[in-house]
């Protein structure tokens, strides 16, 4: 398949610390990409790299062959590759459905569209549909549509992680990264969240990569697992081979796996 | 969803200033025209208020209107208000477009002194400029409408009326711009700026173009002003001018258009009647204003209207 984010040879230090230490990954499109390891590994580093909002201090990020290594992260947003936020970055004085609006606005105003001269309601670009009929849309797909008029700051932890990723799809995004879209989430609501979350996503077409500490829902959701430890990439492969890798094992999943494995019946080495 | 009124309600105010406004006496057209100008002024406020700017020195684009109007009478003769009004906002959205550089690069405090300081360097300049009358100023030119000149009974009420007009107009462009993409990207920028940088857009040139139309809309009312008393002086772009403005806007909320309006409306009598009543303390009764509002209605004023038609 495609190789649609190439990740070259990525160098990244804050003074004493390596945050990234040769870091390469190629994702291909359309795949789930889960990004493990323990606080301080890495993996934020990455995402934030991929995104501008650090930049390496050697190596290059390249999306479909074009080097976007220098781009901020709302040029990088233009080009196609989103995030959410490990804490939900919301509009505490907007309701639901106008973080929608106003994520549709942006859209429409980078496509040259719905100007101060303009009249009557243009298609959203990537959407084929008005704004307001594009944002239902989302909401409902993400299960928000209950929550439309409600307030961003009275809503329950899991609607908030919900709607920070619901924002990421108005721009129709063909890389989407993920940043632990169910920690603070109850351990009940986790499955729940990125059931609906990877149905929603994968019917925009997206190719997904998503940090996460939870190795249940790693297994599950991922075709395939990026381990960091201490800025190095330790494993990469489908994730019945990573998660069972001794140094994975040792460094990054420690109890987590044993669980796991007791659940599946797996013998345990 | 009911439908929005504004600008109809806008349009019926000013029609009946029309229509009413040989039957007032002078000082209340008078009063009208500069709650007029200062409304205008305090409208551009508010645009940045809903984005979380503060600006303390908005006197300076109110100034710079002023003296680019008092300069076409000083050194081209021209009285034409229409012209003056549209210099005016064209000067100040020059110079905040230079200054917007700077500005837009400010969040908090810091935007709110720097914008103060840059007021207070015109007020500067102004006083040791003797081209433009120092700290005397200059007397402007009685107001002409495309090339007529009122009679001096009728001065006050045709200068409201036009005055008027373009202040609906700007509003009406600014109604507008609040219903675009960008105009709703305000209340964004002030809860979470990294969010919408992680859209797709930026935000220090969506702050930008706000400073510009704030700055052009104080501009007319500068110009308007300056028509409306006949002379203009340094002191409208002294802090204390400025302190005036944010005193309209938090006075009127920023809930509607129409708010800045009423809130220099409301501004123009307390301030008069206060005066009229202590001319030594009429501070006092402002500054109660202020403080019962702020207490009782931490929206503003116009959240009076707003909640009624929320019942």
């Amino acid at each position: 398949m495609a190789v649609v984010l190439d990740a070259r040879g990525l160098n990244k230090r804050f003074g004493a610390v390596t945050a990234a230490s040769n870091i390469n990954a190629a994702i291909e499109q359309d795949s789930v990409v889960g990004l493990i390891g323990t606080n301080g590994a890495g993996k934020t580093t990455f995402i934030n790299m991929i995104t501008g909002y650090i930049k390496p201090d050697t190596g290059g990020i390249f999306y479909q062959g074009r080097d976007i290594t220098a781009l901020s992260p709302r040029e990088i947003t233009r080009v196609g590759i989103c995030r959410s936020f490990q804490i939900p970055q919301l509009y505490s004085s907007l309701s639901v459905f106008e973080h929608m609006m106003v994520g549709l606005g942006v859209v429409l105003h980078n496509a040259g569209l719905g100007g101060y001269f303009s009249r009557g309601q243009p298609n959203v670009p990537g959407h084929d549909a008005p704004a307001p009929e594009v944002a239902e849309r989302i909401l409902e797909r993400f299960g928000l549509a209950d929550y439309r008029d409600k307030n961003a700051q009275v809503l329950p932890g899991g609607v908030r992680k919900l709607l920070d990723i619901a924002l990421t799809m108005v721009a129709k995004p063909t890389i989407l990264l993920l940043d632990e879209p169910t920690s603070g989430v109850s351990a009940e609501e986790k499955f729940g969240i990125m059931e609906m979350v990877m149905t929603a996503v994968k019917a925009e077409g997206a190719t997904v990569l998503f940090v996460e500490h939870d190795m249940e829902v790693v297994s599950r959701f991922a075709q395939r697992v990026i381990a960091f430890y201490d800025g190095r990439i330790i494993a990469d492969a489908a994730p019945e081979i990573a998660l069972t890798d001794p140094e994975v094992k040792r460094y990054v999943v420690g109890g987590a796996l044993h669980r796991l494995d007791e659940q599946q019946g797996a013998p345990n080495a | 969803m009911s439908r929005d009124r504004t600008l109809p309600i806008l349009g019926a105010v000013l029609l009946s200033v029309v229509l009413a406004g040989p039957l007032l006496p002078q000082w209340a057209l008078f009063l009208l025209t500069i709650a007029i100008a200062k409304g205008l002024v305090a409208l551009g406020l508010m645009l940045l208020l809903r984005a979380g700017l503060v600006s303390f020195g908005q006197a300076l684009y109110y100034c710079a209107g002023a003296y680019a109007a008092g300069s076409l009478g000083r050194f081209f003769d021209i009285s034409d208000m229409l012209v003056q009004m549209l210099t005016g906002a064209a000067a100040a959205a020059l110079l905040a477009y230079i200054l917007g550089f700077l500005l837009a690069r400010y969040r908090g405090i810091f935007f709110g002194l720097l914008s103060l300081s840059l007021s207070m360097i015109l007020y500067g300049l102004l006083v040791k400029s003797e081209a433009l009358g120092s700290t005397d100023g200059v007397n402007v030119l009685p107001s002409t409408v495309l090339g007529i000149r009122p009679s001096q009974e009728w001065l006050r009420y045709v200068v409201v009326v036009v005055g008027g007009g373009v202040a609906l107009l700007a509003t009406a462009l600014v109604y507008r711009y609040l219903r675009t993409p960008q105009g709703q990207l305000a209340p964004a920028i002030k809860d979470n700026e990294i969010r919408v940088e992680y859209m797709g857009t930026s935000v220090r040139s969506a702050i930008h173009v706000l400073y510009v139309i704030a700055a052009a809309l104080s501009g007319i009312g500068g110009a308007l002003a300056a028509t409306t008393v006949g002379h203009i002086d340094p002191d409208m772009a002294y802090w204390t001018t400025s302190g005036e403005f944010i005193f309209i806007t938090i006075l009127a909320g920023t809930g509607s258009v129409v708010a800045p309006f009423l809130g220099a409306m409301i501004f123009g009598i307390i301030h008069t009647v206060a005066y009229d009543l202590s001319p030594n303390t009429w501070q006092l009764t402002l500054g109660t204003t202020l403080l019962l509002v702020i207490v009782f209605l931490p929206e503003g004023l116009w959240s009076l209207f707003s909640r009624r038609k929320g019942a």
